[in-house]
């Protein structure tokens, strides 16, 4: 399994916020089980992909030379249950941003509804310490990461490299 | 100028925010990583939120210094911490209480001075100053 829980983005800026879709499709393994004959999208992989919009939009900063991990969510609050055939759209925005860490505000929605709601707290990891751990291998930012974020063209992004396109 | 009263309130509430525990839980003596569980991470959560809550900037190191703990001989030895680290931590904690700890400095009590009336001193310390940057 590609452990990717965000499909596309829409919209980013880079150092300020990001716009990510997830479909939920009843092809997902994770559906068979959770539930039989319900199938609700597990609260921790929602919380997930709103990691993942978040920790790409705290990376590309620095161009996604530092290892950002997730290191803690001090608040996360489900308004409802998701379920398969629903699209859910991930706003991240950074609240704060250090060479040490970053906490990032995160919301879900279906539709015009909000559904869900997290901050969550990203380290960027001792760059000594890291290699100790884990060698060179970047393996937060891997090429799949970087690819979705490839995929945007045009004024729906504004990465750190063409900043100052289009307000959207 | 919010009083000092205030001043506490606020951090309270930021520690009950930052480390989930009950506000009835936090005494002004209690420490952050013993009595209220503080990981090192929480301690950048707290600065952000600090910073947020009080519309002010805690540079890296200022609130929790990392220079004593990082093992420099002048400054630990066998332990504890020698004559001039505590004179190191009192020019970068100011607005710490070292008068217990001075007693028995062993590093493995620094962790101690970290209460929850430190962070009010420290506060207070930085809106008097108006070091807001």
């Amino acid at each position: 399994m590609r452990w990717i829980w965000i499909d596309r983005f829409l919209d980013f800026e880079s150092g300020k916020s990001a716009r990510a879709i997830k479909n939920l499709s009843l092809a997902e393994d994770h559906f068979r089980d959770h539930f039989p004959g319900y199938p609700v999208m597990p609260a921790a992989l929602i919380l997930e992909g709103l990691a993942q919009t978040g920790g790409i939009l705290v990376g590309e900063v620095n161009g996604f030379q530092e290892k950002v991990v997730l290191a803690k969510v001090p608040r996360a609050v489900f308004h409802r249950e998701m379920l398969a055939g629903e699209q859910l759209v991930y706003d991240a925005e950074i609240l704060h941003l250090r060479p040490e860490g970053a906490a990032v505000q995160g919301r879900v929605s279906v539709g015009n509804e909000l559904t869900a709601e997290a901050e969550i707290f990203f380290a960027h990891l001792d760059q000594a310490r890291s290699g100790q751990l884990f060698g060179d291998r970047n393996f937060v930012f891997s090429g799949e990461m970087k690819y979705l974020l490839g995929r945007m063209t045009g004024d729906k992004i504004r990465t750190g490299g063409s900043a100052g396109t289009a307000e959207g | 100028m919010p009083t000092q009263e205030e001043i506490y309130n606020k951090v309270s509430a930021t520690l009950v925010e930052a480390l989930n525990v009950d506000e009835e839980d936090i005494k002004p003596t209690s420490t952050l990583q013993g009595d209220l569980g503080a990981e090192s991470i929480d301690f950048l959560d707290i600065v952000f939120r600090l910073e947020r809550e009080f519309g002010i900037k805690i540079p890296r190191g200022e609130l929790f210094p990392e220079s004593i703990f990082q093992g420099d001989p002048d400054l630990v030895q066998d332990g504890r911490v020698t004559t001039k680290g505590l004179d190191e931590l009192r020019s970068k904690m100011p607005f710490a209480d070292l008068s217990h700890f001075e007693q028995n400095p062993e590093v493995g009590n620094l962790s101690d001075l970290f209460t929850v009336d430190l962070i009010a001193r420290y506060i207070q310390g930085k809106l008097e100053n108006g070091t807001n940057n």
